[in-house]
C-alpha cells in the first residue's frame, strides 16, 4: 500500500459533499486569518488570470463562441430527458452499459458493486467533480476498495488528507514547498533530497504512480462532454494520468452529472475552444481523450456509464436557476472572484466553491430552513460581475445570486432593511452592465438601518454573516469601490 | 419505479416547469480558419504553436526525407514501437530495434520500449494540436502512444487545418481519439505549466512540407 487513506468517513447526507458543516461567513472568517493561504491563492489566481487573458485575447470570435456555448447548453436543458435517452441508446449500441442514479448514495452503491464484480480491491481515478460530489472514495474505502487519485493536485489533497478547494487545481491552496513537504512525508519511495522545483515534484508524482497505472484493472473517470448522437465521451486533462486511467485498465467506470450531455459531435468545436483557454489559460490542454462504448482491441473492454441526478432535476425546474447547470467547470469564475481569492474554496463547504458553487450548491441540495448552511452561500459575493465576464458560457451568476437571496428572504420570514435593499438590487439587476447602480442600491441598506446597528437579520445566512463579522452595518464602501481603490494604490 | 424511470420522470417534470423552448444556436463564430488547410501559413502557425508548448518540429520537403528525420530524432533510443500500418520505409534508417504492435504488445513490453512513431489524423495550427485516431492503421491503439516516454509524430502538410471546427469536421468520433498538444504537462503547482508528467515527456514532430510550386 503506498497510500494511507485514513479512516474512511462515509458522507451521511444522501447528496454527498454538497454541504459543509458551518455557514460561509464563519468559515470565511477563519480563512481570512490564514495569511499563508491568502498568499498562495493570490499568487496562483494572479498567474492564471494573466494567462487566460492572453490566450482569450488571441481569439477574435470569443464573444460569438460564448454565445454559441450558452445556447447549446440552453438547448440541452430544454431537451435533457430526450438527449439522455439518446445517449443511453448510443452508448449501449456501442457495447457500453448505462446505469442511472437518483442521488450520490445510489451512484456510489452502483460503482462499489461494479468494482466488486471485477474482484479488484484497487482502482485508479482521474479527477472528477462528480465523484468528489458523491464522496465515492469514502464509499469505496468503506467497502475495502482503495481509490488512488492520479491527478497531481488531487493526489496532493489525498496524501495530506485534505479537501479539494478548486475545480481545476484542488490543491491550489498549497504552494510548492508545502507540496514538497507532503510528498516527503507521505510517499514511501520518494527521493529524500526532493526539492520544491515544480519539475522535480511532477517527476516524483510520475514515479509514485507509474507502477499503479501499468497494473490497474479498474479505472474511474468523470466526463467533460458526452455526445448524445454518437455516444462519444470526452475527458479533458493535462498530465496523461487521464489517458492512463482511460486506456490501460480492463474495466472503465465513468460517472457523469446528467447535464454534461451535448447534442452532437460538432458542438464540441465550441467547447474545446472555450474550455482550455478559460481553464488553464492554454490554447489547448495537453490531452483530450474521446471514446464511444467499447472498441475491440483498444482500451477497456468493459465500459459502464453512471448517469447521476443528485438534485439536478431540482435545478432544472427553475427557469433562470437552471443556467447553473450550463457550467463546464473551467474555474474561471473562481480565479477572478475577489471573495474566492481571499477565502479559498474550503469556506464554501460544498465541493463546488466560488461564484458558481454559491449558486449551484443551494439549488442542488434545496434549502432546509434558515439554519441550512447552504442558505448563506448566495451571500458569498460582492456582486462585482467579474464572474459573468469571465464565464465562457455566459452564466449570469450575479443575477442568480441576487435572485436566490430574494427567494431565501421570501421563504424565511419578514423582510428586514437589508432584505429590502437586496430585493431592490434584484430589480435593478437587469444586466451585468448595471452593477454600479446595483451597488448603490445595496448601500441603501445602510440608510435603512437607522439604529446604526443591525441586531438580527432573519434572512438566512445574513444573521451568521453579521454575527461572524460583528459588523455594525453594511459597509459604506462597496467591495468594488474598495477593490478599485486598493488596486490603484 | 426503477432509478432510470424515476430520474427521467423527474427531469421531464422539471424541464416542463422550467421551460422547454429550444433556442436557435447562433453559429456565427468562425467555422473556417484564417489559413487554408495545408497552406504555408497554416503550417507556419502550427510550427509556432507546437514549439510554444515544447514540442520539437523537424521539417522535411517530401516523403523521402522522413526516414532520415526519424532516424535522427531516435538517435539515442535503443527500441521503438510502431503501429501495424506505419509505412515500413519510414523506419528504414532507424538503428533502434523496431517492434511492430502486431500482434499487440503487452503493457509491460511497451514500458520497456524507449519510443513510439505514429502518423496523425489531423493537426490544428491555432492550438498546436494533433489528433490520433486509434482506428487508423498508422496511428494505432492508444496505449502505444502513451506508455513509451518519447513520441515521434509524422504530420503531412495536407492534414494541417487552422481551426478546431475544421479539425472536428474531419474526424469520426466512433473510435477512440486522442488530442495531443505538447508533451504531458501539469498546471497543478501554483497554476504554472510544467512539462513532463505521466504521458510521453519528449515530443518530436516531423512535418512533411512539400516546396511550393
Ligand atoms: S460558472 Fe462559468 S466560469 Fe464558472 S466554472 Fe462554470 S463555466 Fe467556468
Amino acid at each position: 500500500m503506498t497510500t494511507d487513506l485514513g479512516m474512511p468517513t462515509v458522507a451521511s447526507d444522501p447528496h454527498g459533499h454538497l454541504r459543509g458543516t458551518e455557514p460561509f461567513p464563519v468559515a470565511a472568517h477563519r480563512a481570512l486569518a490564514d495569511t499563508q493561504l491568502r498568499q498562495n491563492l493570490g499568487h496562483a489566481t494572479r498567474t492564471i488570470r494573466a494567462k487566460r487573458a492572453a490566450v482569450v485575447g488571441e481569439v477574435d470570435d470569443w464573444e460569438e463562441l460564448r454565445r454559441a456555448g450558452e445556447c447549446v447548453k440552453a438547448d440541452v436543458m430544454a431537451r435533457l430527458p430526450e438527449l439522455l435517452e439518446q445517449l443511453e441508446a448510443s452508448v449501449t449500441a456501442r457495447g457500453g452499459v448505462v446505469h442511472w442514479a437518483r442521488d450520490a448514495e445510489e451512484a456510489n452503491r452502483i460503482v462499489v458493486g461494479l468494482v466488486r464484480e471485477t474482484g479488484s480491491d484497487e482502482v485508479v481515478k482521474v479527477k472528477s467533480m462528480a465523484t468528489q460530489e458523491t464522496g465515492l472514495n469514502e464509499a469505496l474505502g468503506a467497502a475495502g476498495i482503495a481509490a488512488l487519485e492520479t491527478d497531481l493536485a488531487e493526489l496532493i489533497v489525498q496524501l495530506s488528507d485534505d479537501k479539494p478547494s478548486h475545480f481545476l487545481v484542488p490543491a491550489i491552496h498549497r504552494n510548492r514547498s508545502e507540496i514538497r513537504d507532503i510528498f516527503l512525508r507521505e510517499m514511501p519511495d520518494v527521493d529524500p533530497d526532493l526539492t520544491d522545483e515544480p519539475r522535480r515534484l511532477a517527476m516524483a508524482a510520475r514515479a509514485h504512480l507509474r507502477r499503479k497505472f501499468l497494473s490497474a484493472r479498474v479505472g474511474i473517470s468523470g466526463v467533460n462532454f458526452a455526445v448524445a448522437d454518437t455516444g462519444t465521451i470526452s475527458v479533458v486533462e493535462s498530465e496523461g494520468n487521464g489517458r492512463m486511467c482511460l486506456t490501460l485498465p480492463d474495466t472503465l467506470i465513468t460517472v457523469m452529472g446528467v447535464e454534461k450531455v451535448v447534442p452532437t459531435w460538432s458542438d464540441l468545436e465550441v467547447f474545446l475552444q472555450l474550455l482550455p483557454r478559460s481553464s488553464t489559460g492554454e490554447r489547448m490542454n495537453p490531452y483530450t481523450s474521446s471514446w464511444s462504448g467499447v472498441t475491440p482491441g483498444d482500451g477497456p473492454q468493459t465500459f459502464h456509464l453512471v448517469l447521476l441526478d443528485n438534485g439536478r432535476s431540482n435545478v432544472l425546474a427553475s427557469p433562470d436557476g437552471r443556467q447553473a447547470l450550463h457550467c463546464i467547470r473551467c474555474s474561471a469564475c473562481l480565479n477572478v472572484c475577489p471573495v474566492y481569492e481571499r477565502t479559498g474554496g474550503h469556506a464554501y463547504g460544498s465541493i463546488y466553491p466560488g461564484p458558481i458553487g454559491a449558486v449551484l450548491s443551494p439549488q442542488l441540495t434545496g434549502i432546509d430552513g434558515p439554519d441550512d448552511v447552504n442558505a448563506s452561500l448566495p451571500y458569498a459575493s460582492s456582486l462585482c460581475g467579474a464572474c459573468f465576464d469571465a464565464c465562457p458560457v455566459r452564466i449570469d451568476i450575479p443575477h442568480l445570486l441576487v435572485q436566490q437571496r430574494a427567494a431565501a428572504v421570501e421563504a424565511h420570514g419578514r423582510p428586514t432593511a437589508q432584505d429590502l435593499a437586496m430585493r431592490a438590487a434584484a430589480a435593478a439587476m437587469a444586466s451585468p452592465g448595471r452593477f454600479s447602480l446595483t451597488e448603490r442600491v445595496v448601500k441603501l441598506g445602510r440608510l435603512l438601518s437607522r439604529s446604526g446597528r443591525i441586531r438580527s437579520v432573519p434572512g438566512p445566512g445574513a444573521a451568521a454573516w453579521f454575527g461572524a463579522r460583528d459588523m455594525p452595518e453594511p459597509p459604506a464602501e462597496t467591495f468594488r469601490e474598495w477593490w478599485g481603490r486598493r488596486e490603484r494604490s | 419505479m426503477s432509478a432510470r424511470e424515476e430520474v427521467l420522470a423527474r427531469l421531464r417534470a422539471a424541464r416542463d416547469v422550467g421551460g422547454s423552448t429550444v433556442p436557435d444556436v447562433p453559429r456565427d463564430y468562425h467555422r473556417t480558419g484564417v489559413h487554408a488547410p495545408g497552406s504555408a501559413a497554416a503550417v507556419e502557425r502550427l510550427t509556432e504553436t507546437l514549439t510554444d508548448y515544447r514540442a520539437t518540429v523537424h521539417r522535411v520537403g517530401d516523403l523521402d526525407g522522413v526516414p532520415a528525420a526519424i532516424a535522427a530524432v531516435l538517435a539515442g533510443s535503443s527500441s521503438v514501437v510502431a503501429p501495424p500500418g506505419l509505412p515500413g520505409e519510414w523506419l528504414g534508417e532507424v538503428t533502434a530495434t523496431v517492434r511492430r504492435d502486431d500482434p499487440p504488445l503487452s503493457v509491460a513490453d511497451l514500458d520497456r520500449l524507449d519510443a513510439v512513431v505514429t502518423g496523425a489524423a489531423v493537426a490544428i495550427a491555432d492550438t498546436g494540436t494533433f489528433v490520433l485516431d486509434a482506428l487508423a492503421p498508422d496511428q494505432g491503439r492508444r496505449a502505444i502512444s502513451l506508455v513509451p516516454d518519447h513520441h515521434v509524430c509524422v504530420i503531412r502538410a495536407a492534414d494541417v487545418v487552422s481551426s478546431v471546427p475544421e479539425a472536428l469536421a474531419r474526424l469520426a468520433p466512433d473510435g477512440p481519439l486522442t488530442f495531443v498538444s505538447g508533451p504531458s504537462a501539469t498546471s497543478d503547482i501554483e497554476l504554472d505549466r510544467v512539462e513532463g508528467v505521466h504521458g510521453p515527456r519528449r515530443l518530436d514532430v516531423v512535418l512533411i512540407v512539400p516546396p511550393r510550386a
